[in-house]
Parts: C-alpha cells; structure tokens; sequence
C-alpha cells in the first residue's frame, strides 16, 4: 500500500505538474489565442483529469510497480520461496496476489486525485507566470468547467490502471523461471505488457463513457 | 507410510521420472542419493504435489493422493520440507519466519514469537537471531532456520533436499545430527535427498539410488558398502570411469 501509494506520489506529482504546464502551453500557442484564458484553464483541465492524469499517472506507476511486484514475486519464484508457501499450507494467491491488487485498486484513485490537482496546478502556473493569466479566473474558469463525470470517469479508469499494473506483475512474476536472468525478463514483460494494456483500455474506456 | 507406483513426470519431451517405485516405511529415515539433475528434487517436488506427474500413483498413509494425473485433496498428513536452497521468506524476520504456519492459522503473535525462540533453541540458534532477516544469516544459519520452520508444523512426513550442500563438514554433521533427533522428537517418517556419502550413511535407515529417472538400487549403509552394483560403486566412490558418464 505505501509503496504503490505514498512512494509513487513524487514522481506522479511532477510528471502530471509538468504535463499540465506543457498542455497550457500548446493550447495557447496553437489556438488563435482568443478568449484563450477561458480555453485554456477548460482543456487543461479536461485533458488532465479524463486522460493525462490516469495514462500517464498509470504508466509511472507501471514502470515503478509492475517491475518490483515481478522482480519480487519472480525471486520468490526462482528460490523455492513460493514452493515453500505451499508446503505451510498457505494459498499463494490470497498470501501474495490478492493483497497487491487490492491496494494498486484502491491506491492508484487516490494517486491520481493528487495528480488531477497537481496537473491543473500545472497549468494555472504557467498560466499565471508565463502567459500572464488572471489566476482566481483561471480557478474559477476549471471549476465552472468541470463535472462531476470527468473526475470520476478518470478515478474510474485509474482504479483499473491499478488492477492491470499489479496483476501484470502478479504473473509475470509467479511465471518466471530459470533465475536471475528469468527474473530481469519477468521485469520487463510486466512494464510493458502493463503499458500496452493500460494505453488499449484506455481507449476503450474512453469510448464506453464519452461515445454516445 | 509412501508408496510410489510408476511415476513418470516429463517436462515438454524431456523425461526426468522414468516409472519411479518406491516404498517408504513409516518411522523410518530413507535416503535417495543420484547424481545432479538426476530427478531427486522433481521427485520430492511430485510427492508435495508442487509438480504434477503425468503417470503413475502416489499414496500416503493407504490413501491414494494422485492417480490418473490428478491429485486428491488430503489434508489430514502434514509434510514439512526443507528446501535445497533454504527458500526462507526474505521480507519476513527470523521469526515469523519459523513460526510462519502458526501465524498464519491466527494465533497469538506472542505465543507464536515464544514459540519461534523454542523452535530456534531446538536447531542450537540463539535468541539474537529472531529479529533478523534471512539474507543476515550465513548459509548453515538459513539451514537451521529452514529446519526449524519445518518442524514447526509437527510433520508426520519431512523431506530434506540436500540439507549438508554447501555447508563446511562440521556444519555438516551438525545439521545432520540435528535431522535425526529432531525426526526422532517429532517421530516423523523422513526422505533425505543428498549427494554426500557420508550424511547419507549417518542419516539414514535405507538408501534408494534414482538414475536416469528410475530407482537402480536399494539397500542399507551396510549393503552399499559391499553392493557390487556398479552405478552404486562408481557413485558412492566418486570415479569419473563407469556406466553413469
Ligand atoms: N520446472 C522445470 N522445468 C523444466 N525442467 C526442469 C524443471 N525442474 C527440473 N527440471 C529438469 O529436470 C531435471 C532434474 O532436475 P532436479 O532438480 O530434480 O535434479 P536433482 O536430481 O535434484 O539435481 P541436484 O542434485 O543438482 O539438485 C533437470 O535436468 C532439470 O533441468
Ligand atoms: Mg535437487
């Protein structure tokens, strides 16, 4: 739970920070920059918490959870330990994969709350520093814009990023063998099969809420 | 107590158990000894139905626990096992380690931490381990703390795979020592695989040797000294000349 929660916060804080400032910037300079104060805070803050904020919060969290999940689970693997779960008659998948997906569903939510109003603060700093924005306009424009739907379409999307991210690591690592070597490639497959499935059912999620 | 009829475990087309019998009295001490990659651990492996076979039957205590390429469920027997390489929990301490079965079936941590310095005690370790983790501990150590997990559980059956490898002679003989008292404490059937001859004669009661997947020869520590079985005499005196190249 920590781990996947409260060590993942840097990171996703300062890649959804930089990725709403980013947005901010694009949107001003590519449109006509008409009545871009309005425009801006509204696509910053769309864009962050329907779709940057759980991708992007998610594949961080991939890169950082999926692989420590394999590469633990897969040791235990290649050294008996899971072996020896069984012969104390413990069920390995309530002792080790039940309590991981748990925690990567419910954390990654909350995770990506921080990143939903890091990413718009992202956007309201540039915003305010760079492209000379009013800054309680800029607020008050993202809340009059946003519903209640666009957050919770993204909570829901991240709590799935969660079960895609520790059960891709979950198995990667139950199904590795043949040693350190078989532990470095369990690894690898978990971040990016975790990647892979995470870009793809975004997408699909995207087309269930918002395609109709 | 064991009876294997005809086990036979591939893995993709490579055959490892080639129709293994063998037959283990209860309250005894066996030993299989083979040379590596032989099949000893796969074998130990089938009986705890961590490997499934592809033929063959397993029973234990008169009851048929795999037949027809399924295990039954049977929970009644109690196997602990001393895995070859330790496979302590290394995200656990020392003793949550040893105490593992017993915390999980939920009870008290204190009685189960007592429990985990009496077990440790049994094994000859001390108190100033049980806070530790395992990758603290030296090789014999883990093998101790292995051991006393094992029996944690009160087995009726025990296996050891290879408990003396890489160990220095005297830990050697310490861990040897330690199986056949504590076996005897517990009045466990134990299954000793190993390569050493010397543990080998001072564990066991009777010595089966697996080669190619089958068991080529059995006997006792008296017999196999003059046994002229050649795969046993090449073996048991360690030449590089005979019939297992
Ligand atoms: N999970 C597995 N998948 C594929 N092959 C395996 C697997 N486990 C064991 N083998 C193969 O089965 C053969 C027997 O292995 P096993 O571990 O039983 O040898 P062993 O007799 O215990 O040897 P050692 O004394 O070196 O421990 C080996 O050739 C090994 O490559
Ligand atoms: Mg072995």
């Amino acid at each position: 739970m920590t781990f996947i929660g409260y060590f993942s916060l840097p990171v996703v804080s300062l890649t959804s920070f930089f990725t709403g400032g980013a947005l901010a910037l694009q949107i001003y300079y590519g449109g006509n920059q008409f009545n871009s104060e309005a425009i801006v805070s509204s696509i910053v803050a769309l864009g962050i918490t329907r779709e940057l904020g759980p991708v992007l919060g998610g594949i961080v969290v991939a890169g950082r959870v999926s692989s420590a999940i394999a590469a633990e689970l897969g040791t235990m693997k290649v050294t008996e330990q899971i072996d020896a779960l069984k012969t104390l008659s413990a069920d390995p998948i309530s002792y080790l994969i039940v309590p991981r997906i748990i925690s990567g569903i419910i954390m990654l939510p909350i995770l990506i709350i921080f990143a939903d109003i890091i990413g718009i603060m992202g956007g309201w700093f540039i915003g305010t520093q760079s492209l000379g924005f009013n800054g309680s306009v800029y607020i008050q424009n993202t809340v009059d814009f946003l519903e209640v739907n666009d957050i919770s379409s993204g909570l829901i999307k991240a709590s799935f990023f969660g079960f895609i991210i520790t059960i891709m690591g979950c198995y990667q690592g139950f199904n590795s063998n043949g040693g350190a070597q078989g532990v470095g490639k369990a690894t690898t497959n978990a971040v990016v099969s975790a990647s892979v499935l995470i870009l793809a059912s975004n997408y699909i999620m995207t087309n269930l809420f918002f395609a109709s | 107590m064991i009876k294997i009829e005809n086990l036979h475990k591939y893995f993709e087309n490579k055959k490892v158990l080639n129709g293994v019998n063998l037959d283990i009295e209860e309250g005894t001490s066996s030993v299989i000894i083979g040379g590596s990659g032989t099949g000893k651990s796969v074998l130990i492996k089938c009986i705890l139905g961590l490997l499934t076979p592809e033929k063959g039957r397993i029973s234990i205590k008169n009851n048929l626990i795999f037949e027809n390429g399924k295990f039954k469920k049977n929970s009644k027997i109690k196997i602990g096992m001393l895995f070859q390489g330790g496979a302590l929990f290394d995200s656990l301490r020392i003793w949550q380690n040893v105490s593992f079965y017993n915390i999980q079936n939920g009870k008290n941590k204190k009685l189960c931490f007592d429990d985990a310095i009496l077990n440790l005690e049994k094994v000859g370790l001390s108190k100033d381990v049980v806070n530790l983790y395992p990758s603290e501990l030296s090789g014999g150590m883990q093998k101790r703390v292995a051991l006393a997990r094992a029996i944690s559980i009160k087995p009726d059956i025990i296996f050891f795979d290879e408990p003396t490898t890489g160990l220095d002679p005297i830990s050697a003989d310490v861990i040897n020592k330690l199986i056949i008292e504590k076996v005897r404490d517990i009045g466990a059937t134990s299954l000793t695989i190993t390569h050493d001859m010397s543990s080998a004669r001072t564990i066991s009661d009777k010595i089966h040797m697996l080669h190619k997947g089958e068991i080529i020869w059995e006997g006792n520590k008296d017999t196999i000294e003059s046994t002229d079985n050649p795969f046993v005499v090449q073996f048991i005196n360690g030449l590089s000349e005979g019939p297992i190249n």
